[in-house]
Protein backbone atom coordinates (compact mmCIF):
# COMPACT_ATOMS: atom_id res chain seq x y z
CA UNK A 1 0.00 0.00 0.00
CA UNK A 2 1.15 3.53 -0.70
CA UNK A 3 0.15 6.59 1.27
CA UNK A 4 -1.78 7.96 -1.68
CA UNK A 5 -4.60 5.90 -0.19
CA UNK A 6 -5.83 6.70 3.30
CA UNK A 7 -5.53 3.62 5.51
CA UNK A 8 -9.00 2.54 6.58
CA UNK A 9 -8.17 2.83 10.26
CA UNK A 10 -7.71 6.60 9.85
CA UNK A 11 -11.49 6.77 9.55
CA UNK A 12 -11.80 5.35 13.06
CA UNK A 13 -11.22 6.79 16.52
CA UNK A 14 -11.18 5.42 20.03
CA UNK A 15 -14.21 7.29 21.37
CA UNK A 16 -14.40 5.59 24.75
CA UNK A 17 -12.42 3.44 27.15
CA UNK A 18 -13.51 1.57 30.25
CA UNK A 19 -12.17 -0.77 32.87
CA UNK A 20 -13.73 -2.86 35.63
CA UNK A 21 -12.29 -3.28 39.09
CA UNK A 22 -8.90 -4.97 38.76
CA UNK A 23 -7.43 -7.24 41.39
CA UNK A 24 -5.29 -10.27 42.02
CA UNK A 25 -8.29 -12.36 43.09
CA UNK A 26 -11.58 -10.47 43.20
CA UNK A 27 -13.75 -13.57 43.45
CA UNK A 28 -16.38 -11.84 41.32
CA UNK A 29 -18.50 -13.14 38.45
CA UNK A 30 -16.34 -12.52 35.36
CA UNK A 31 -19.47 -11.67 33.34
CA UNK A 32 -20.16 -8.87 35.82
CA UNK A 33 -16.61 -7.54 35.50
CA UNK A 34 -16.92 -7.61 31.72
CA UNK A 35 -20.21 -5.73 31.77
CA UNK A 36 -18.75 -3.11 34.12
CA UNK A 37 -15.97 -2.39 31.60
CA UNK A 38 -18.34 -2.37 28.61
CA UNK A 39 -20.88 -0.01 30.16
CA UNK A 40 -18.05 2.25 31.38
CA UNK A 41 -16.59 2.51 27.87
CA UNK A 42 -19.97 3.34 26.34
CA UNK A 43 -20.56 6.05 28.93
CA UNK A 44 -17.05 7.42 28.41
CA UNK A 45 -17.74 7.73 24.69
CA UNK A 46 -20.87 9.75 25.36
CA UNK A 47 -22.96 7.03 23.74
CA UNK A 48 -26.09 5.14 24.75
CA UNK A 49 -26.13 1.33 24.77
CA UNK A 50 -28.54 1.37 21.82
CA UNK A 51 -25.93 3.29 19.77
CA UNK A 52 -23.56 0.30 19.88
CA UNK A 53 -23.95 -1.59 16.61
CA UNK A 54 -20.88 -3.78 16.59
CA UNK A 55 -18.95 -6.10 18.89
CA UNK A 56 -15.46 -7.56 18.67
CA UNK A 57 -13.59 -9.49 21.34
CA UNK A 58 -10.60 -11.67 22.06
CA UNK A 59 -10.63 -14.65 22.51
CA UNK A 60 -14.37 -15.41 22.78
CA UNK A 61 -15.89 -18.21 24.78
CA UNK A 62 -13.04 -20.67 24.42
CA UNK A 63 -11.59 -23.24 26.76
CA UNK A 64 -7.94 -23.30 27.59
CA UNK A 65 -6.30 -22.43 30.86
CA UNK A 66 -8.54 -21.45 33.79
CA UNK A 67 -9.85 -17.89 33.70
CA UNK A 68 -8.49 -17.16 30.21
CA UNK A 69 -11.85 -15.86 28.99
CA UNK A 70 -14.26 -13.95 31.21
CA UNK A 71 -17.07 -13.71 28.68
CA UNK A 72 -17.78 -14.62 25.07
CA UNK A 73 -19.29 -12.52 22.29
CA UNK A 74 -22.69 -14.23 22.50
CA UNK A 75 -22.87 -13.74 26.27
CA UNK A 76 -22.27 -10.00 26.00
CA UNK A 77 -24.54 -9.56 22.97
CA UNK A 78 -27.31 -11.15 24.97
CA UNK A 79 -26.55 -9.67 28.39
CA UNK A 80 -26.58 -6.14 26.94
CA UNK A 81 -29.38 -6.84 24.42
CA UNK A 82 -27.20 -5.40 21.65
CA UNK A 83 -28.41 -5.10 18.07
CA UNK A 84 -25.32 -5.30 15.90
CA UNK A 85 -24.33 -5.09 12.26
CA UNK A 86 -21.10 -6.98 12.94
CA UNK A 87 -19.79 -9.24 15.67
CA UNK A 88 -16.72 -11.42 15.97
CA UNK A 89 -14.44 -13.20 18.38
CA UNK A 90 -11.41 -15.37 17.91
CA UNK A 91 -8.13 -16.44 19.39
CA UNK A 92 -6.19 -17.07 16.16
CA UNK A 93 -5.63 -13.43 15.20
CA UNK A 94 -3.02 -10.67 15.26
CA UNK A 95 -2.54 -10.73 19.01
CA UNK A 96 -5.20 -9.71 21.51
CA UNK A 97 -5.60 -6.38 19.69
CA UNK A 98 -6.48 -8.20 16.48
CA UNK A 99 -10.01 -7.86 17.83
CA UNK A 100 -9.68 -4.05 17.78
CA UNK A 101 -8.37 -4.21 14.20
CA UNK A 102 -11.46 -6.15 13.20
CA UNK A 103 -13.58 -3.45 14.81
CA UNK A 104 -11.87 -0.85 12.60
CA UNK A 105 -12.49 -3.02 9.57
CA UNK A 106 -16.17 -3.38 10.45
CA UNK A 107 -16.50 0.41 10.62
CA UNK A 108 -14.56 0.89 7.38
CA UNK A 109 -16.66 -1.75 5.64
CA UNK A 110 -19.82 0.08 6.64
CA UNK A 111 -21.14 -2.73 8.82
CA UNK A 112 -21.04 -0.71 12.05
CA UNK A 113 -20.58 2.82 13.39
CA UNK A 114 -19.69 2.18 17.04
CA UNK A 115 -18.02 -1.15 17.85
CA UNK A 116 -17.62 -2.35 21.43
CA UNK A 117 -14.33 -4.22 21.97
CA UNK A 118 -13.52 -6.08 25.16
CA UNK A 119 -11.01 -8.42 26.79
CA UNK A 120 -11.90 -10.00 30.11
CA UNK A 121 -9.79 -12.24 32.35
CA UNK A 122 -10.28 -13.89 35.72
CA UNK A 123 -7.08 -15.94 35.83
CA UNK A 124 -6.29 -14.75 39.34
CA UNK A 125 -9.40 -16.27 40.87
CA UNK A 126 -9.58 -19.24 38.51
CA UNK A 127 -6.01 -20.39 39.10
CA UNK A 128 -6.28 -19.95 42.84
CA UNK A 129 -3.16 -20.21 44.90
CA UNK A 130 -1.82 -23.35 43.26
CA UNK A 131 0.49 -21.56 40.85
CA UNK A 132 0.40 -21.44 37.08
CA UNK A 133 -0.05 -24.63 35.16
CA UNK A 134 0.62 -25.80 31.66
CA UNK A 135 -0.75 -23.82 28.74
CA UNK A 136 -4.23 -25.04 27.89
CA UNK A 137 -6.05 -27.82 29.63
CA UNK A 138 -3.92 -30.84 30.50
CA UNK A 139 -5.11 -33.85 28.61
CA UNK A 140 -4.10 -37.48 28.53
CA UNK A 141 -2.53 -37.06 25.11
CA UNK A 142 -0.93 -34.06 23.42
CA UNK A 143 -2.47 -33.01 20.11
CA UNK A 144 -2.63 -30.06 17.75
CA UNK A 145 0.24 -27.61 18.08
CA UNK A 146 0.91 -28.88 21.62
CA UNK A 147 1.82 -32.31 20.18
CA UNK A 148 5.31 -30.98 19.43
CA UNK A 149 5.80 -29.26 22.80
CA UNK A 150 3.95 -30.96 25.64
CA UNK A 151 5.62 -34.40 25.38
CA UNK A 152 8.88 -32.62 26.24
CA UNK A 153 7.45 -30.72 29.20
CA UNK A 154 7.63 -27.52 27.12
CA UNK A 155 4.27 -26.81 28.62
CA UNK A 156 4.09 -23.07 29.10
CA UNK A 157 4.66 -19.90 27.12
CA UNK A 158 7.31 -19.26 29.78
CA UNK A 159 9.36 -22.10 28.26
CA UNK A 160 8.84 -21.07 24.64
CA UNK A 161 9.64 -17.43 25.33
CA UNK A 162 12.56 -18.29 27.61
CA UNK A 163 14.15 -19.83 24.53
CA UNK A 164 13.65 -16.55 22.63
CA UNK A 165 15.39 -14.79 25.53
CA UNK A 166 18.26 -17.28 25.51
CA UNK A 167 18.66 -16.86 21.76
CA UNK A 168 18.67 -13.05 22.12
CA UNK A 169 21.28 -13.22 24.87
CA UNK A 170 23.43 -15.54 22.80
CA UNK A 171 23.19 -13.52 19.58
CA UNK A 172 23.41 -10.00 20.99
CA UNK A 173 24.95 -10.33 24.45
CA UNK A 174 21.84 -9.11 26.25
CA UNK A 175 22.33 -9.49 30.01
CA UNK A 176 20.05 -10.47 32.91
CA UNK A 177 20.67 -7.03 34.41
CA UNK A 178 19.34 -5.40 31.24
CA UNK A 179 16.33 -7.71 31.20
CA UNK A 180 15.68 -6.74 34.81
CA UNK A 181 15.12 -3.11 33.81
CA UNK A 182 11.81 -4.04 32.19
CA UNK A 183 10.56 -5.50 35.47
CA UNK A 184 12.02 -2.72 37.62
CA UNK A 185 10.61 0.02 35.38
CA UNK A 186 7.17 -1.58 35.43
CA UNK A 187 7.19 -1.90 39.19
CA UNK A 188 8.24 1.72 39.63
CA UNK A 189 5.42 2.92 37.38
CA UNK A 190 2.93 0.61 39.07
CA UNK A 191 3.66 2.40 42.33
CA UNK A 192 1.82 5.40 40.83
CA UNK A 193 -1.09 3.31 39.52
CA UNK A 194 -3.85 2.80 42.11
CA UNK A 195 -5.18 -0.19 40.15
CA UNK A 196 -1.86 -2.03 39.91
CA UNK A 197 -1.55 -5.57 41.27
CA UNK A 198 2.00 -5.20 42.61
CA UNK A 199 2.94 -1.68 43.71
CA UNK A 200 5.52 -2.21 46.46
CA UNK A 201 9.04 -1.12 45.44
CA UNK A 202 11.36 -3.76 43.95
CA UNK A 203 15.16 -3.64 43.85
CA UNK A 204 17.64 -5.34 41.53
CA UNK A 205 18.43 -7.67 44.46
CA UNK A 206 14.74 -8.56 44.83
CA UNK A 207 14.61 -9.33 41.11
CA UNK A 208 17.78 -11.39 41.01
CA UNK A 209 17.03 -13.37 44.17
CA UNK A 210 13.53 -14.39 43.07
CA UNK A 211 13.19 -18.00 42.03
CA UNK A 212 14.01 -19.10 38.51
CA UNK A 213 11.02 -20.13 36.39
CA UNK A 214 12.67 -21.15 33.13
CA UNK A 215 16.16 -19.83 32.49
CA UNK A 216 16.86 -17.00 31.90
CA UNK A 217 13.37 -15.95 33.07
CA UNK A 218 12.89 -15.40 36.79
CA UNK A 219 9.65 -14.95 38.71
CA UNK A 220 9.46 -11.20 38.08
CA UNK A 221 9.98 -11.69 34.34
CA UNK A 222 6.52 -13.29 34.24
CA UNK A 223 3.30 -11.27 34.32
CA UNK A 224 0.79 -11.33 37.16
CA UNK A 225 -2.47 -13.23 36.58
CA UNK A 226 -5.41 -11.12 37.73
CA UNK A 227 -9.13 -10.49 37.41
CA UNK A 228 -10.37 -7.58 35.34
CA UNK A 229 -11.90 -6.43 32.08
CA UNK A 230 -11.06 -3.65 29.65
CA UNK A 231 -13.28 -2.26 26.90
CA UNK A 232 -13.02 0.27 24.09
CA UNK A 233 -15.43 1.86 21.66
CA UNK A 234 -14.17 2.18 18.08
CA UNK A 235 -16.29 4.81 16.31
CA UNK A 236 -16.59 6.21 12.84
CA UNK A 237 -14.52 9.39 13.00
CA UNK A 238 -17.10 11.75 11.52
CA UNK A 239 -19.67 10.64 14.10
CA UNK A 240 -17.35 11.09 17.07
CA UNK A 241 -17.20 14.84 16.51
CA UNK A 242 -20.77 15.12 17.79
CA UNK A 243 -20.14 13.06 20.91
CA UNK A 244 -19.19 14.24 24.37
CA UNK A 245 -15.89 12.39 24.26
CA UNK A 246 -12.14 12.86 23.81
CA UNK A 247 -11.44 10.90 20.64
CA UNK A 248 -8.02 9.33 20.10
CA UNK A 249 -6.95 8.98 16.49
CA UNK A 250 -5.96 5.60 15.16
CA UNK A 251 -3.00 6.46 12.95
CA UNK A 252 -2.15 2.97 11.77
CA UNK A 253 -2.33 -0.68 12.66
CA UNK A 254 -0.25 -3.73 11.83
CA UNK A 255 -1.28 -7.37 11.63
CA UNK A 256 1.29 -8.91 9.30
CA UNK A 257 2.97 -12.26 9.88
CA UNK A 258 5.58 -13.44 7.38
CA UNK A 259 7.08 -16.18 9.51
CA UNK A 260 6.22 -19.73 10.53
CA UNK A 261 3.14 -19.75 12.75
CA UNK A 262 4.65 -22.03 15.39
CA UNK A 263 6.58 -21.44 18.60
CA UNK A 264 9.72 -23.37 17.64
CA UNK A 265 10.10 -22.92 13.88
CA UNK A 266 10.54 -19.12 13.63
CA UNK A 267 13.34 -18.26 11.20
CA UNK A 268 15.23 -16.38 13.89
CA UNK A 269 14.42 -17.28 17.49
CA UNK A 270 15.64 -13.87 18.65
CA UNK A 271 13.12 -12.02 16.47
CA UNK A 272 9.35 -12.42 16.69
CA UNK A 273 6.75 -11.81 14.00
CA UNK A 274 6.05 -8.51 15.75
CA UNK A 275 8.63 -7.02 13.38
CA UNK A 276 6.38 -7.92 10.43
CA UNK A 277 3.31 -6.36 12.07
CA UNK A 278 5.21 -3.19 13.02
CA UNK A 279 6.75 -2.78 9.55
CA UNK A 280 3.28 -2.95 8.08
CA UNK A 281 2.05 -0.37 10.59
CA UNK A 282 4.85 2.08 9.73
CA UNK A 283 4.08 1.63 6.02
CA UNK A 284 0.58 2.99 6.68
CA UNK A 285 1.47 6.35 8.24
CA UNK A 286 3.56 9.45 7.62
CA UNK A 287 4.69 9.33 11.25
CA UNK A 288 8.02 7.65 12.01
CA UNK A 289 9.48 5.92 15.07
CA UNK A 290 11.13 9.24 16.03
CA UNK A 291 7.67 10.74 16.53
CA UNK A 292 6.74 8.25 19.28
CA UNK A 293 6.39 9.91 22.70
CA UNK A 294 5.44 6.86 24.77
CA UNK A 295 5.54 3.11 24.20
CA UNK A 296 3.11 0.61 25.70
CA UNK A 297 4.63 -2.73 24.73
CA UNK A 298 3.42 -6.17 25.72
CA UNK A 299 5.40 -7.66 28.60
CA UNK A 300 3.66 -10.94 29.31
CA UNK A 301 7.30 -11.88 29.79
CA UNK A 302 9.92 -9.16 30.20
CA UNK A 303 11.90 -10.26 27.14
CA UNK A 304 8.89 -9.58 24.91
CA UNK A 305 9.07 -5.86 25.73
CA UNK A 306 12.72 -5.91 24.61
CA UNK A 307 11.83 -7.73 21.40
CA UNK A 308 8.99 -5.25 20.81
CA UNK A 309 11.33 -2.26 21.21
CA UNK A 310 13.32 -3.70 18.30
CA UNK A 311 10.30 -4.83 16.29
CA UNK A 312 8.66 -1.41 16.58
CA UNK A 313 11.93 0.15 15.33
CA UNK A 314 12.22 2.21 18.53
CA UNK A 315 15.83 0.98 18.73
CA UNK A 316 18.12 -0.94 16.40
CA UNK A 317 17.69 -4.69 16.01
CA UNK A 318 19.69 -6.41 18.73
CA UNK A 319 20.27 -3.23 20.74
CA UNK A 320 17.27 -3.24 23.06
CA UNK A 321 19.44 -4.43 25.95
CA UNK A 322 21.81 -1.49 25.79
CA UNK A 323 18.88 0.83 24.96
CA UNK A 324 17.29 0.19 28.36
CA UNK A 325 20.58 -0.15 30.30
CA UNK A 326 20.15 1.53 33.67
CA UNK A 327 16.48 2.20 33.02
CA UNK A 328 16.64 6.00 32.72
CA UNK A 329 15.68 6.12 29.05
CA UNK A 330 12.40 4.23 29.58
CA UNK A 331 11.42 5.89 32.87
CA UNK A 332 8.40 8.20 33.13
CA UNK A 333 10.75 11.18 32.78
CA UNK A 334 12.98 9.51 30.19
CA UNK A 335 13.13 10.00 26.44
CA UNK A 336 10.80 7.06 25.77
CA UNK A 337 8.53 6.29 28.75
CA UNK A 338 7.65 2.58 28.59
CA UNK A 339 4.70 0.72 30.10
CA UNK A 340 3.70 3.75 32.11
CA UNK A 341 0.98 1.91 34.09
CA UNK A 342 3.24 -0.92 35.18
CA UNK A 343 2.73 -3.31 32.29
CA UNK A 344 1.36 -6.79 32.80
CA UNK A 345 4.34 -7.56 35.03
CA UNK A 346 3.09 -5.27 37.80
CA UNK A 347 -0.27 -3.79 36.77
CA UNK A 348 -1.67 -7.24 35.98
CA UNK A 349 -2.20 -9.51 33.03
CA UNK A 350 -5.11 -7.69 31.37
CA UNK A 351 -3.81 -9.37 28.24
CA UNK A 352 -2.97 -6.80 25.62
CA UNK A 353 -5.90 -4.46 26.23
CA UNK A 354 -4.19 -2.85 29.24
CA UNK A 355 -1.51 -1.30 27.01
CA UNK A 356 -4.04 0.18 24.59
CA UNK A 357 -6.08 1.54 27.52
CA UNK A 358 -3.02 3.15 29.07
CA UNK A 359 -1.96 4.71 25.76
CA UNK A 360 -5.39 6.36 25.44
CA UNK A 361 -5.27 7.61 29.04
CA UNK A 362 -1.82 9.11 28.55
CA UNK A 363 -2.76 10.75 25.23
CA UNK A 364 -5.85 12.21 26.92
CA UNK A 365 -3.71 13.51 29.77
CA UNK A 366 -5.81 11.55 32.27
CA UNK A 367 -3.24 9.16 33.73
CA UNK A 368 -3.15 10.80 37.15
CA UNK A 369 0.04 10.51 39.20
CA UNK A 370 1.77 8.58 36.43
CA UNK A 371 0.88 11.03 33.65
CA UNK A 372 3.96 11.72 31.54
CA UNK A 373 4.75 15.37 32.25
CA UNK A 374 5.46 16.42 28.68
CA UNK A 375 2.00 15.70 27.25
CA UNK A 376 2.41 12.76 24.81
CA UNK A 377 0.99 13.21 21.30
CA UNK A 378 1.91 9.84 19.75
CA UNK A 379 1.81 6.40 21.41
CA UNK A 380 3.10 3.10 20.07
CA UNK A 381 1.13 0.08 21.29
CA UNK A 382 1.99 -3.58 20.80
CA UNK A 383 0.31 -6.71 22.07
CA UNK A 384 1.18 -10.37 21.92
CA UNK A 385 4.43 -12.13 21.26
CA UNK A 386 5.94 -15.04 19.40
CA UNK A 387 3.46 -16.04 16.74
CA UNK A 388 0.55 -13.79 17.71
CA UNK A 389 1.36 -10.10 17.35
CA UNK A 390 -0.49 -6.88 16.59
CA UNK A 391 0.42 -3.19 16.73
CA UNK A 392 -1.26 0.21 16.84
CA UNK A 393 -0.06 3.76 16.49
CA UNK A 394 -2.36 6.18 18.32
CA UNK A 395 -2.24 9.97 18.39
CA UNK A 396 -3.95 13.16 19.43
CA UNK A 397 -3.83 14.52 15.85
CA UNK A 398 -7.26 15.40 14.48
CA UNK B 1 23.10 -28.20 40.01
CA UNK B 2 22.09 -31.85 39.86
CA UNK B 3 21.76 -33.52 36.50
CA UNK B 4 18.36 -32.42 35.15
CA UNK B 5 15.66 -35.03 35.41
CA UNK B 6 13.58 -36.27 32.53
CA UNK B 7 10.10 -34.73 32.63
CA UNK B 8 6.88 -36.59 33.12
CA UNK B 9 5.64 -37.50 29.68
CA UNK B 10 2.31 -36.49 28.25
CA UNK B 11 2.42 -38.70 25.17
CA UNK B 12 1.41 -37.49 21.71
CA UNK B 13 -1.89 -38.57 20.23
CA UNK B 14 -0.92 -40.88 17.39
CA UNK B 15 -2.40 -40.45 13.94
CA UNK B 16 -1.60 -41.48 10.38
CA UNK B 17 0.05 -38.10 9.96
CA UNK B 18 2.52 -38.40 12.82
CA UNK B 19 3.07 -42.12 13.48
CA UNK B 20 6.33 -42.22 11.53
CA UNK B 21 7.82 -39.54 13.78
CA UNK B 22 6.82 -40.96 17.15
CA UNK B 23 7.42 -44.62 16.28
CA UNK B 24 10.52 -44.27 14.10
CA UNK B 25 12.64 -44.74 17.18
CA UNK B 26 11.70 -48.42 17.29
CA UNK B 27 14.22 -48.89 14.48
CA UNK B 28 16.54 -46.35 16.07
CA UNK B 29 15.85 -43.67 13.46
CA UNK B 30 14.72 -40.08 13.71
CA UNK B 31 12.16 -40.02 10.92
CA UNK B 32 11.00 -36.84 9.20
CA UNK B 33 8.54 -36.42 6.36
CA UNK B 34 10.26 -35.48 3.10
CA UNK B 35 9.01 -34.28 -0.26
CA UNK B 36 9.99 -36.91 -2.81
CA UNK B 37 9.92 -34.30 -5.59
CA UNK B 38 12.04 -31.44 -4.24
CA UNK B 39 13.74 -33.09 -1.26
CA UNK B 40 12.44 -30.63 1.35
CA UNK B 41 11.90 -31.98 4.89
CA UNK B 42 8.50 -31.00 6.31
CA UNK B 43 8.06 -30.52 10.03
CA UNK B 44 5.53 -30.52 11.54
CA UNK B 45 4.29 -33.01 8.94
CA UNK B 46 1.74 -31.87 6.35
CA UNK B 47 0.23 -33.97 3.53
CA UNK B 48 1.38 -31.49 0.87
CA UNK B 49 4.83 -29.97 0.40
CA UNK B 50 4.66 -26.18 0.98
CA UNK B 51 7.39 -25.60 -1.62
CA UNK B 52 6.04 -27.40 -4.69
CA UNK B 53 2.59 -28.61 -3.55
CA UNK B 54 3.62 -32.19 -4.23
CA UNK B 55 1.58 -34.81 -2.41
CA UNK B 56 4.40 -37.29 -2.89
CA UNK B 57 5.73 -36.99 0.66
CA UNK B 58 7.19 -39.90 2.61
CA UNK B 59 8.98 -40.50 5.92
CA UNK B 60 12.76 -40.73 5.70
CA UNK B 61 15.35 -41.43 8.36
CA UNK B 62 17.74 -38.55 9.03
CA UNK B 63 21.14 -38.79 10.66
CA UNK B 64 19.90 -37.76 14.10
CA UNK B 65 22.65 -35.17 14.36
CA UNK B 66 21.66 -31.63 15.31
CA UNK B 67 22.83 -28.45 17.01
CA UNK B 68 21.23 -26.59 19.90
CA UNK B 69 19.43 -23.48 18.57
CA UNK B 70 18.21 -22.42 21.99
CA UNK B 71 17.48 -23.97 25.37
CA UNK B 72 16.03 -23.36 28.81
CA UNK B 73 16.34 -25.03 32.17
CA UNK B 74 12.75 -25.36 33.34
CA UNK B 75 12.27 -25.05 37.11
CA UNK B 76 8.49 -24.78 37.32
CA UNK B 77 6.29 -27.87 37.74
CA UNK B 78 3.69 -27.00 35.08
CA UNK B 79 2.53 -30.58 35.00
CA UNK B 80 1.51 -32.10 38.35
CA UNK B 81 4.01 -34.73 39.47
CA UNK B 82 6.79 -33.59 37.19
CA UNK B 83 10.33 -33.59 38.57
CA UNK B 84 12.20 -30.34 38.03
CA UNK B 85 14.52 -28.98 36.84
CA UNK B 86 14.80 -30.36 33.33
CA UNK B 87 16.36 -29.16 30.10
CA UNK B 88 14.20 -28.14 27.14
CA UNK B 89 15.87 -27.29 23.86
CA UNK B 90 15.10 -26.38 20.29
CA UNK B 91 17.54 -28.27 18.08
CA UNK B 92 18.24 -27.74 14.41
CA UNK B 93 18.57 -30.97 12.44
CA UNK B 94 21.78 -31.20 10.37
CA UNK B 95 20.01 -32.17 7.15
CA UNK B 96 18.31 -28.80 6.53
CA UNK B 97 18.62 -25.23 7.84
CA UNK B 98 15.73 -24.20 10.11
CA UNK B 99 14.46 -27.80 10.39
CA UNK B 100 13.85 -27.74 14.12
CA UNK B 101 12.43 -29.85 16.91
CA UNK B 102 11.60 -29.06 20.49
CA UNK B 103 13.13 -31.77 22.66
CA UNK B 104 14.84 -32.52 25.97
CA UNK B 105 18.58 -32.62 26.43
CA UNK B 106 19.78 -35.53 28.55
CA UNK B 107 23.07 -37.04 29.69
CA UNK B 108 24.62 -33.61 30.17
CA UNK B 109 25.08 -31.05 32.91
CA UNK B 110 22.87 -27.99 32.62
CA UNK B 111 25.82 -25.62 32.96
CA UNK B 112 27.55 -27.23 29.97
CA UNK B 113 24.72 -26.57 27.53
CA UNK B 114 25.21 -23.77 25.02
CA UNK B 115 23.72 -22.51 21.77
CA UNK B 116 25.54 -24.21 18.90
CA UNK B 117 26.33 -27.37 20.91
CA UNK B 118 26.36 -30.49 18.68
CA UNK B 119 23.93 -33.16 19.83
CA UNK B 120 22.64 -36.53 18.66
CA UNK B 121 19.33 -38.29 19.02
CA UNK B 122 18.42 -41.12 21.37
CA UNK B 123 15.00 -42.53 22.12
CA UNK B 124 12.92 -43.07 25.23
CA UNK B 125 10.44 -45.92 24.76
CA UNK B 126 6.95 -45.62 26.27
CA UNK B 127 4.49 -48.49 26.16
CA UNK B 128 0.94 -47.31 25.65
CA UNK B 129 -2.39 -48.99 24.96
CA UNK B 130 -2.93 -46.73 21.95
CA UNK B 131 0.44 -47.59 20.47
CA UNK B 132 3.99 -47.44 21.80
CA UNK B 133 5.87 -44.19 21.40
CA UNK B 134 9.60 -43.50 21.11
CA UNK B 135 10.28 -39.94 22.28
CA UNK B 136 13.30 -38.43 20.50
CA UNK B 137 15.67 -36.86 23.03
CA UNK B 138 19.13 -35.48 22.38
CA UNK B 139 22.49 -35.81 24.13
CA UNK B 140 25.89 -34.28 23.46
CA UNK B 141 27.56 -35.83 20.41
CA UNK B 142 29.90 -38.60 21.52
CA UNK B 143 27.99 -39.21 24.75
CA UNK B 144 28.64 -37.70 28.13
Amino acid sequence: MTLTETPLERNCVVSGIGQSDIGRRLGRDPLGLTLDACYAAIKDAGLRVEDIDGLSTYPGAVGGSPGFSGAGAYEILDAMRLKVGFYDSGVETAGQLGSVMKACMAVAAGLSNHVLCFRSVWEGSAQGTGGRKASGALTQYASGSMEWLLPFGSASAANWIAMFAQAHMHKYGTTPEQLAQIALNSRKNAGLNPNAIYAEPMTMDDYMSARMISTPLRLFDCDAPCDGATAFIISRKELAADLDCTPITIEAMGSANHDRATWDQLRDLSRTIGADAAAQMWSRTDLTPKDVDIAELYDGFSILALLWLEAMQLCEMGESGSFIEGGQRIALDGELPLNTHGGQLSAGRLHGYGFFHEACLQLRGEAGARQVAKQPQVAAVAAGGGVTCGTFLLSTRP
Amino acid sequence: MPEPSVPFRILPELSDRNRHFWQGGEQGHLTILRCQECGYYLHPPTPTCPHDQSKDVAPEAVSGRATVASFTINHQAWIPGVEVPYLIAIVEIDEQPELRLTTNLVNCEAEDVHVGMPVQVLFEHHEDANGDVWIPLFEPTGGK
